[in-house]
């Protein structure tokens, strides 16, 4: 751990960053609060609304049922793939050749850009023509994605899965091989289960990567848009549509700007709110 | 280990590999073959896709120029990140800690949420459908990231590195340069391969603010939607050539992904 000496010149470095960032960030955002809290009808004309669209969008039915998709999407997801990806770290090999391998393979569906990774599972899944599809139809399975909700969703999940468990996978594994032998040899002399090396030994030395992974799975899958969109564009009815999709739905589609500004305010906040708390937490964890 | 336990990567690699098969078996396959019916290899292999793709300029503009404003981000985002990481490290500040917890919400924000306001931001400065407005948009979430890389880097060398290079007279930039970025070579590495990692594959900001001169891959496939129906071929060779660009980048950075997830910090 490295004692840091007080210097306020270092502000001096931080500076082109935090321009950068902040023309990227608060420009955007403002433009947001200004749309949030006025209604337009072009012409830099504002009128002022105050607190009118969030109480419409905080009250509306379409709102509540995005958000209760996402939570139910997220809370899915993460209780697949974070057990899933530490049951694999766990099966890897240590050392030899076939280390690298894995994790060059594994790692090749995180690189693959967002819309080709929703195309490719739209092809994959076409119940006609597509492997998957065509499989579990001729094996008796009625299964068609753009038709049937329950389908839709086993599809979307099994996309997510696919392409973000690599992740959990990689960053466990860091975790483990930063374990050194000696203790799994000291276990080994004191004759311990293999529950028990995971219990004491494993799971407390991946525990802050872990955290880092649910962190990072959290704000993505909180964000997920454009690999849902080629998939199944929110459909079939609004059955998959989750905050980004119903965001942009809004924003683009219906061109309800007013609304549109206000729920992103809302969900904006929201993922801070709980990225916030996990960030605390992590940070006292590793001052312990 | 149990036979059953080794199988478990190897089952994960299989179900990994399904969907990349079917897409480059479906990239060999004719338009007609496809809408055909069911085959498991391509009957009537073809390289006509590919052929369109290398040979149509709109087509492979739209890789180079997703190639070319992920480099630009890459560049930016380590050039920018590289002294405030440094800061972070090594110096306590005022506001230090919520400074880097500000910047670390700017990798939470949904880019559905920026979309437009920044589509009228880069349009109101002139730079809308350029390379670098892209580039540019993108260091809102690689920076911060970029930032927590490196500052878990930049941790792990100690601080008499810096005192010793000071008392042989090295001068800050030169000590910079010369011992201190060598000594984190290796991040360095994973803060770029995560650079081009997230930039290559974010395509909502990127379709957004590109139309015809920087046009972006993303925005060129949707056209095999729109053009003669469907073009399920063209849009399956397109999609499996966007994998190699990331391909080639992990080959390099193996031995380092791991440690680079974690950032640094294992």
């Amino acid at each position: 751990m490295i004692i840091k000496t007080v210097k306020q010149t270092a502000w001096f470095f931080v500076v082109p960053v935090v321009l950068l960032v902040a023309f990227n960030a608060l420009i955007p955002l403002m433009t947001v609060v200004n749309y949030a809290f006025q209604e337009t009808f072009g012409d830099n004309v504002f009128f002022w609304e105050g607190l009118t669209w969030f109480e419409q969008v905080l009250n509306s039915d379409r709102f509540h049922d995005a958000f209760l998709r996402q939570i139910m999407f997220t809370s899915i997801i993460l209780l697949i793939e974070v057990p899933l990806g530490i049951v694999i770290a766990l099966s890897m090999p240590r050392k030899g050749p076939w280390v690298s391998v894995c994790l060059v393979l594994m790692a090749l569906p995180l690189l693959i850009p967002w819309n080709v990774v929703g195309a490719m599972w739209n092809i994959f899944a076409l119940p006609d023509i597509g492997l998957l599809g065509y499989t579990l139809n001729s094996i008796g399975i009625d299964y068609n994605f753009t038709q049937q909700p329950v389908s839709a969703w086993i599809t979307t999940i099994l996309m997510d899965v696919w392409h973000w468990t690599s992740l959990v996978v990689l960053l466990a594994y860091a975790g483990l091989s930063a374990i050194p032998e000696a203790y799994y040899q000291a276990a080994k002399i004191d004759g311990a289960s293999r529950w028990a090396v995971f219990k004491w030994i494993q799971l407390p030395k991946m525990k802050r990567v872990l955290t880092i992974a649910i962190l990072l799975r959290f704000m993505d899958s909180f964000m997920i848009y454009t690999e849902l969109i080629v998939l199944t564009g929110g459909g079939p009815g609004n059955s998959t549509t989750l905050l980004s999709i119903d965001l942009v739905k809004l924003a683009l589609g219906q061109f309800d700007l007013g609304p549109a500004a206000a729920m992103s305010l809302i969900y904006f906040f929201i993922v801070l709110l709980i990225c916030w708390v996990f960030y605390t937490l992590m940070m006292k964890n590793e001052q312990q | 280990m149990p036979l059953y336990q080794r199988l478990v990567p190897v089952i994960y690699i299989l179900f990994l590999m399904l969907p990349i098969y079917w897409l480059l078996s479906m990239s060999f396959k004719t338009t007609n073959e496809i809408l055909g019916g069911f085959s498991l290899f391509p009957q009537d292999f073809t390289l006509e896709n590919y052929i369109e793709i290398f040979t149509d300029p709109t087509w492979y503009r739209g890789y180079l120029n997703s190639i070319t404003y992920v480099l630009m981000n890459t560049v930016i985002s380590i050039t920018f990140a590289l002294p405030a990481a440094y800061a972070f490290s090594r110096f306590r500040f005022l506001g230090d800690k919520h400074l880097f917890f500000w910047l670390l919400t700017n990798r939470m924000a949904p880019p559905a949420v920026f979309a437009l306001p920044f589509f009228q931001l880069y349009a109101a400065i002139d730079l809308y459908d350029t390379h670098i407005a892209v580039a540019l948009a993108h260091c809102l979430f690689n920076i911060p990231l970029a930032v927590w890389i490196l500052e878990g880097f930049m941790s792990g060398v100690p601080k008499q590195l810096d005192e010793m290079a000071y008392i042989d007279g090295y001068s800050f930039p030169r000590f910079f340069v010369k011992i201190f970025m060598p000594a984190i070579a290796s991040g360095i590495g994973v803060a770029a391969f995560f650079c081009f990692m997230y930039s290559w594959v974010e395509m909502l900001l990127s379709k957004t603010l590109t139309s015809v001169a920087a046009k972006s891959i993303a925005a060129t496939m949707t056209r095999t939607a729109s053009t003669a129906g469907y073009e399920l071929g063209l849009l399956a060779a397109a999609g499996a050539l966007t994998i190699i660009p990331g391909a080639i980048v992990i080959y390099f950075v193996r031995n380092y992904i791991a440690k680079g997830f974690s950032l640094g910090r294992v």
